[in-house]
């Protein structure tokens, strides 16, 4: 693994290479190994290590980025001579703020817990294989066939600056994903953790086993408004196509959902949302793109939006911009994306509050007259941007309900949902979890019993 | 890098492997962008590196890095055969290769002008001349720009003596105008959405693509779609663009005809398909007048998935996919077609980059213009009442690929054969043979375009790939149209 006096000592002499008032070097990088099962056969089985710097030059308000995984003094020399030929040439930008300082990066304002596990670190080959070994066991008891991954990763990153900031996050990370697959149905399980201890494949499996099973010969169901039951997954992936419009940015290029929306209730009063780095299920480095430390943010109380993140230019602009005073607190947050970069920032490490009274998800199905329990969703896209209506379909494992059982499978739905509308519409809430999907970044969110949810088709599985 | 791969491929060997290769990739790139007249992005990238996939009782392994010295690649080659030897311990039998005579060759992407002996400064200022033009549009909101080149060095190796050199350029360029107005966030983007049109040439297509010509009214059509009507829901004949056919064909074509997926490979990300294997030669997946093939021939264009070798060292080939409607073809490779009996892979293996593994994905999946001569106009002229489809705003579809939604930036009323009224929020919906047999018209080869999508995902860890669509403009009779809105 990259050290961070390796990395040091990388950035002085990058330093030393380079004409610009001021360098920021980000490093990034790391080991990681993703063993892929399919048919009940490992298929698939890879390795790699590689670590890179990217090398941002200043000069007089012209920055430009260029990116190496080669460290020695040559590629050094080309990468600091490449960001600076890019810089050189542009026009001056007023906005561009001088890089932060030590003080300006700020100091943590909680601890973050340790996201290094040497357990993780440790994985090897064999131990993934014993894990699918056993996933293959339950698939073939049950008389289904499995797919899905079992990776491990230990990974750095790490950002200096010409001004004398320096930051160094290291973290590994283990992941989980489970198919079972039967002839006309099938479950899926996913999971996440920095500690690999944390993951049981084989709970996992059990629990896409039985999806699988209990879906089998699915029924179809006209489309037309359900109340249904989100497992976390399928939360994941809704929710998370709001969180890049919760920064500054997205409010003054006017492509926000939020604009004009700061401030009334937009969503159901038992909505509460905030970015929190530290919260103990979250996972990630304590800096953002400039070094800056993240802040705790609340971005949702009981359904009212009451903020945005800010990177620093962000703050800065907003400030002097016809918004100030319409869009809750304006300051550094901590969420800014390396520069440059067109998005400005966004929340990373989004936390559901958990609601007065959780409710499991058998809670919610034995509550419901007639719903539909969904287990995840599958290619979500924006059909509009403003109301934030997202379409996509239903996927391994969809369920009718009745009079509080789980009744059968039924074929999957596609929907044309407002995310704005499901989040005014939930009834229930369980207990937030770290969850992972494939749609979005990794969320600590509940699973949700939603009303009137918006299926408009159904297709033919 | 023959010695390098000298040194993996006789360490794999020796400790085992059966087969193995070794790839070596050196690549560049550069992304420029502007954004409301200033700079979004202006990056250059390197990185360089190798792997080694080897066979190992029956079961694969890969193992990559950037250190190309000596024992890194010792190191490497160790690494792949210890993972080999796990993931024999989970199988149900032994993979097996089609053959393919070893080659030594050399090839290099046509081109006329390097992208990155162009000045940087050059590219700036035509990308701020065209953000300037967005922006002079009044309700134009937000503009963008974007740039991007990329050259990327392939070294092939095998244990079967393969020596395979390939150098490819890509160059792509488009923009984007938003207009955010009431409640309403309207764009445009040209010449396509989601980073515009991407091909295997040098800074030649920049030129061509006649940028600074169309942003005017680009701006203007972002800004026009605010007083548009809705989008009518019901039934109707449409006319696609030959940009949104491309996406089309990728989403309802090149995705199920990939092997990997139709054998359960992919199931648990990217999914499964419809099209198993009784289908192949038995399913009408079109009407007549649907021609598609795989095509990675440089003769076919310089589409994103044009070259001369793919990633397992197997030369370009054409493979018809629908013929005169019916389902002809898949993508292989040479372990997937020793799974379905064929006798050569299709040539379709390839990786994002040295740090991963080769799997299948689209090559050129082009639909064939038509052989009468119809033009765009002549198209919309024999259509009484229907809509036009013009550039991509989203799309969905399902695991399997029968169902799909697809929405665009601007929709266009035809009645009595000319195009009258614009439309906002346009939407289609269907399922993909249903789709496929309703095509009565496609224009011919003056119309056809054959356009690049340079982010198509797939594999776990997963992977972005270019592919390249060719289309030209087509009608469809009786598509589901506006459900996208429906209820909401």
């Amino acid at each position: 693994m990259l050290k961070q006096d390796q990395a040091a000592d990388i950035f002085s002499r990058i330093k030393k290479q380079s004409n610009a008032d001021e360098v920021e070097c980000l490093f990034y990088g790391g080991r990681s190994a993703l063993t892929r099962f399919a048919n009940n056969t490992i298929h698939q089985n890879v390795a790699e290590e590689n670590y890179g710097v990217s090398v941002r030059t200043v000069f007089g308000g012209r920055t430009a980025r260029a990116t190496t995984n080669k460290f020695d003094e040559q590629s050094l020399k080309d990468v600091v001579k490449a960001s600076e030929d890019l810089a050189r040439v542009q026009e001056p930008d007023p906005d561009l703020l001088p890089v932060p300082d030590a003080a300006e990066g700020g100091r943590a304002t909680q601890e973050i817990p340790s996201r290094h596990f040497a357990v993780t670190a440790a994985l090897t080959p064999d131990q993934r294989a014993e894990a699918v070994g056993k996933i293959v066991s339950i698939a073939q008891r049950h008389k289904l066939t499995t797919a899905g991954i079992f990776s491990s990763a230990e990974g750095v990153e790490g950002l200096f600056n010409s001004r004398g900031l320096s930051n160094w996050h290291t973290q590994t990370s283990a992941e989980v994903s489970i198919t079972m697959l039967a002839p006309d149905s099938s479950g899926w399980q996913k999971a996440n953790s920095p500690n690999v201890a944390n993951l049981d494949p084989k709970a996992l499996a059990e629990i896409a086993a039985k999806k699988a099973v209990e879906s089998a010969s699915p029924r179809e169901i006209a489309p037309g408004k359900y109340t249904v039951i989100l497992e976390p997954a399928a939360v994941l992936d809704m929710t998370g196509f709001a969180f890049f419009d919760f920064g500054g940015l997205a409010i003054l290029d006017q492509r926000s959902f939020l604009n004009n929306r700061i401030g009334p209730r937009l969503f159901g009063e038992n909505i509460s949302i905030r970015d929190d780095v530290a919260h103990p299920l979250q996972s990630g480095p304590s800096f953002d793109g400039e070094g800056v430390r993240r802040q705790k943010v609340q971005l949702v109380e009981n359904g009212v939006v009451k903020r945005v993140v800010y990177a620093r230019a962000t703050a800065e602009k907003m400030r002097k911009s016809e918004y100030a005073g319409k869009v809750g607190p304006i300051e550094p947050t901590g969420h800014g994306f390396p520069i440059p970069n067109e998005m400005g920032e966004g929340p990373m490490n989004i936390v559901f509050e958990s609601p007065r009274d959780p409710k499991t998800v058998d809670q919610m199905v034995s509550s419901t007259e007639r719903g539909i329990l969904v287990t995840r969703l599958w290619y979500i896209r924006e059909v509009d941007p403003y109301e934030k209506i997202l379409t996509g379909m239903t996927r391994d494992g969809t369920f009718l309900v009745e009079n509080g059982k789980i009744v059968c499978g039924v074929l999957n739905f596609r929907f044309n949902q407002s995310l704005i509308e499901m989040l005014s519409k939930v009834e229930q809430m369980s207990t937030p979890v770290r969850t992972s999907g494939e749609e979005s970044f990794d969320m600590v969110v509940p699973a949700m019993k939603v009303r009137d949810f918006n299926f408009t088709e159904v297709t033919k599985f | 890098m023959k010695e390098l791969a000298s040194w993996a491929l006789d360490t794999a060997t020796q400790r085992g492997a059966t087969y193995a290769d070794v790839r070596v990739v050196d690549e560049r790139g550069r992304a420029l962008a502007t954004k409301n007249g200033k700079i979004g992005n202006a990056s250059d990238s390197r990185s360089q590196g190798f792997n080694v996939r080897l066979m190992v009782d029956g079961a694969w392994g890969f193992a990559s890095s950037a250190d190309l010295g000596r024992a890194s690649v010792d190191a490497t080659a160790v690494q792949a055969v210890a993972i080999a030897k796990a993931s024999a311990k989970v199988k149900q039998k032994d993979v097996k290769l089609v053959p393919e005579k070893a080659v030594t060759a050399e090839w290099t992407t046509p081109h006329k002008i390097d992208p990155f002996s162009i000045s940087i400064e050059q590219s700036l200022s035509l990308l701020q001349k065209i953000d300037a033009e967005l922006r002079s549009v009044k309700g134009v909101t937000l503009a963008e720009t974007n740039m991007n080149f990329r050259r990327e060095e392939l070294w092939f190796f095998s244990s079967e003596g393969a020596n395979i050199h390939q150098t490819k350029f890509t160059t792509g360029a488009g923009y984007v105008a938003y207009s955010f107005a009431g409640s309403e966030i309207q764009k445009r983007s040209y010449p396509n959405s989601f980073g515009g049109q991407w091909q295997n040439k040098g800074y030649e297509l920049i030129d061509e693509l006649k940028l600074l010509e169309n942003a005017r009214r680009i701006g203007e059509e972002a800004v026009a779609l605010h007083s548009a009507e809705q989008c009518p829901e019901g039934a109707f004949d449409i006319i696609l663009e030959s940009s949104q056919l491309g996406l089309q064909i990728h989403e309802s074509v090149g995705h199920p005809i990939e092997l990997d997926r139709v054998l359960g490979m992919e199931a648990n990300f990217a999914g499964t398909s419809f099209l198993t294997l009784e289908k192949l030669r038995t399913l009408k997946y079109g009407s007549e007048l649907v021609n598609v093939v795989a095509d990675a021939r440089q003769e076919h264009g310089p589409g994103l998935g044009t070259f001369a070798f793919d990633d397992e060292g197997v030369p370009a080939q054409c493979t018809p996919i629908i013929s005169n409607g019916l389902f002809t073809g898949y993508l292989s490779s040479r372990e997937t077609a020793a799974l379905i009996g064929l006798e050569r892979s299709g040539g379709t293996l390839r990786a994002e980059s040295w740090n991963r593994l080769p799997i299948i994905r689209m090559t050129n999946i082009s639909i064939l213009p038509g052989e009468k001569p119809l033009s765009f106009e002549q198209l919309i002229s024999s259509t009484d009442h229907g809509i036009l489809f013009q550039t991509n705003r989203s799309w969905s579809i399902d695991d399997k690929r029968y169902n799909f939604q697809f929405g665009t930036e601007i929709g266009w009323e035809i009645k009595n054969g000319k195009r009258a009224r614009m439309l906002k929020n346009p939407s289609y919906s269907g399922i993909t043979t249903e789709f496929w047999n309703s095509m009565d018209a496609i224009c011919s080869r003056d119309e056809w375009t054959l356009w690049g999508t340079p982010n198509c995902g797939k594999g776990q860890p997963q992977q972005v790939m270019g592919t390249g669509h060719g289309a030209a403009p087509a009608r469809f009779r009786k598509v589901k149209v506006g459900s996208a809105y429906k209820g909401t």
